[in-house]
């Protein structure tokens, strides 16, 4: 028995990140899509500020995102104004998949067929899509029958897509006719976050040898909300995205949580697992489209490109202990309570400091933090600064407060216990999750990292519910 | 600043007059503290929002000027504000206000 | 400086939320009557 129960340590088997790089579709972000409505002029502005194929693969950031280098070897910013030597598309976590073959994913991911493809873009997809590593994944006869009159879709009913250059190259029709939470916006939305939630999690089986049918449930905890008017926000990614990733053993459901969803749904797999409820359980985050293009004016205004023209999507694989993957501390979580407090003190004491103490550990015998790793060359433009340093410098300080460090090696602490940001401004793909490919190298073989922290906070306030703040911790550790 | 956040300002300000109001900026960036001062005195510099073309020229502070800090009782400052004191660039934050006040006149 | 009066709270998430900013404010002797959260992140 007591070897039975050793096997239900939770551990963290495989994880993987994608990005789709979308400029074509930046327009409909949130932010832009306002904007353009309120300015005509901005479309062309716009057009001529998005990245090509190739740039956005030669973005350092981008290359650590897919795992081909770690966030402290990025080198010198500006990284936008640099094309790293010898990028790849494919890295060790998954891939960035251009525009063209995004859309064609956003059909197969479509059940309801509300997404048209225009013939030349659809041939030129499924060329592409059947030499993809993935390519037993896509059904290239349902492309087929994807392909349509986009332009007179649009002239109907239809939002159309149209490429970097402006050409319309698919569109969505709205799902329903009055009903707001299934129009085409809403219905893109949700396909976007499906299509590239499904890619990932395909990687994470593909690169990691890993039966689709040896998953017995996957948890979706993006932001999108799946529903109608009856139940708007009703769910299920998680399901969706199994079927997608042909995992036909597997259930689901979703855990949300604003940007902090990934870590309490980890610890949701992990629980699942240590309870033995089930063996393996995937944790899946999709891509967020009305964020693309969310910080554009400050690019626009400092002569840059628009850098936030890619959809992140990562997925991590919680099982039992194998004896070599890292093993998810479920004695060490930290969660904040409804007595805790907003401020930030209040917060790191909640998440840090507290459940720490509870396991016997220091600041210092994390060898690792992952917290909010938004890439500051997105977010500084607009003025709201470097959110990963802030994050680092504040939990430097707490282990000043502690008398764990010198107040002189706040610098050092920042630098080797944290590292730069690199992570599209994806809310929950940002905070830590991007991390959990680069956290299981630097916890098995390849690394020298003992313990690495996974730390999200979640902004209840946006959605008018609660003024609470929120977030969740945990600890991953070396195995053996 | 936020347009929605904007209104509310616009609506606080109608309710209860401008001249006993003070806001209090807990901005972690200067670049977002300038632009959110200069919002509520001279008006929102970025065009964005309901007070783009309306100078409201309210008393502006943010929470980590040593004037607000001294009003405060410290031990509950530092139990609020005490870890964020050490992180920010509070000069950095108190130039950037301080020019929207002297902007304001 | 606050007694007395009508205080409006404008935190943001990652630096000072609006909360920490009342609990400060309320304590000097002012009234919160708006207490708003940004977050840019």
């Amino acid at each position: 028995m007591a070897n039975g129960e050793a096997t239900r340590r939770p551990a963290l088997l495989a994880a993987s990140a994608v990005l789709a790089h979308v400029p074509g579709l930046v327009r409909m972000g949130s932010k832009p899509s306002r904007e353009l409505e309120r300015d005509s002029g901005l479309e062309a502005k716009i057009g001529a500020s998005l990245r090509g194929f190739d740039e956005a693969v030669g973005y350092a950031p981008n290359q650590a995102f897919v795992g081909l280098l770690h966030p402290r070897e990025m080198g010198p910013r500006p990284h936008f104004s640099q094309r790293l030597e010898g990028a790849q598309r494919f890295g060790p976590d998954g891939e960035i998949m251009p525009e063209e073959e995004f859309i064609a994913l956003l059909a197969l991911a479509d059940p309801f067929k509300r997404v048209r493809l225009a013939s030349p873009l659809a041939s030129r997809a499924a060329e592409a899509l059947a030499h993809h590593p993935l390519h037993r994944y896509f059904d290239l006869q349902a492309l087929k029958q994807a392909v349509g009159k986009p332009e007179a879709e649009v002239a109907r009913d239809a939002l159309g897509l149209f490429s970097r250059e402006g050409d319309c190259v698919a569109s969505v029709a709205p799902g329903h006719e009055q009903d707001s939470n299934l129009s085409a916006g809403v219905l893109l939305e949700n396909l976007a976050c499906k299509a590239s939630g499904s890619l990932a999690l395909m990687h994470l089986m593909d690169r990691n040898d890993i039966d689709p049918a040896s998953i017995d449930y996957v948890i979706g905890c993006s932001e999108e909300a799946v529903g109608d008017r009856y139940q708007r926000g009703g769910g299920n990614m998680g399901k969706a995205i199994a079927e997608m990733a042909q995992c036909r053993e597997a259930s689901g459901a979703d855990v949300k949580n604003f940007c902090a969803a990934p870590i309490p749904a980890m610890v949701v797999a992990a629980s699942l697992v240590a309870a033995g409820v089930f063996r393996r359980v995937a944790v899946v985050g999709g891509g967020s489209l009305p964020k693309l293009g969310m910080k554009f004016e400050g690019h626009l205004k400092h002569s840059m490109p628009i850098l936030e023209d890619t959809l992140g999507a990562v997925g991590v694989l919680i099982g039992e202990d194998d004896r070599v993957s890292p093993l998810m501390r479920l004695d060490s979580v930290g969660t904040h309570r409804v007595r805790s407090g907003a401020s930030a003190e209040a917060v790191m004491e909640a998440l840090v400091t507290e459940p720490l103490k509870r396991v016997g550990l220091r600041m210092t015998d994390l060898d690792e933090y992952a917290t909010e790793l938004h890439n500051p060359e997105l977010t500084e433009p607009q003025g709201s600064g470097n959110v990963p340093e802030r994050n680092y410098r504040m939990l430097a300080a707490m282990a000043v407060r502690q008398g764990l460090i010198e107040r002189g090696a706040i610098g050092h602490f920042v630098s080797t216990r944290g590292m730069p940001g690199y992570a599209p401004t994806q809310g929950h793909v940002a905070s830590a999750f991007c991390y959990a490919g680069h956290a299981q190298r630097s916890l098995t073989a390849v690394g020298s990292a003992q313990r690495v922290m996974m730390m999200a906070k979640g902004s209840l306030f946006l959605g008018m519910m609660t003024e609470q703040a929120d977030g969740m911790s945990f600890v991953l550790e070396r195995n053996g | 600043m936020d347009p929605h956040t904007q209104q509310l300002i616009l609506d606080a300000a109608s309710e209860h007059g401008r001249e006993n109001l003070v806001v209090v900026l807990g901005t972690p960036s200067p670049e977002a503290a300038a632009i959110a001062a200069a919002t509520v005195t001279t008006g929102d510099p970025t065009y964005a929002g309901p007070l783009a073309e309306t100078q409201l020229g309210l008393s502006v502070y943010h929470i980590l000027e040593d004037c607000v800090r001294q009003a405060i009782d410290p031990k509950l400052y530092d139990e609020h504000v005490g870890l964020m004191a050490e992180v920010l660039d509070r000069g950095a934050l108190v130039a950037a206000v301080e020019q929207a006040r002297s902007a304001k006149g | 400086m606050f007694e007395g009066k009508k205080i409006i709270a404008v935190g943001e998430r990652d630096g000072v939320a609006s909360p920490a900013i009342a609990a400060c404010l309320e304590a000097a002797g002012g009234r919160v009557v708006l207490a708003a959260t940004e977050c840019f992140v």
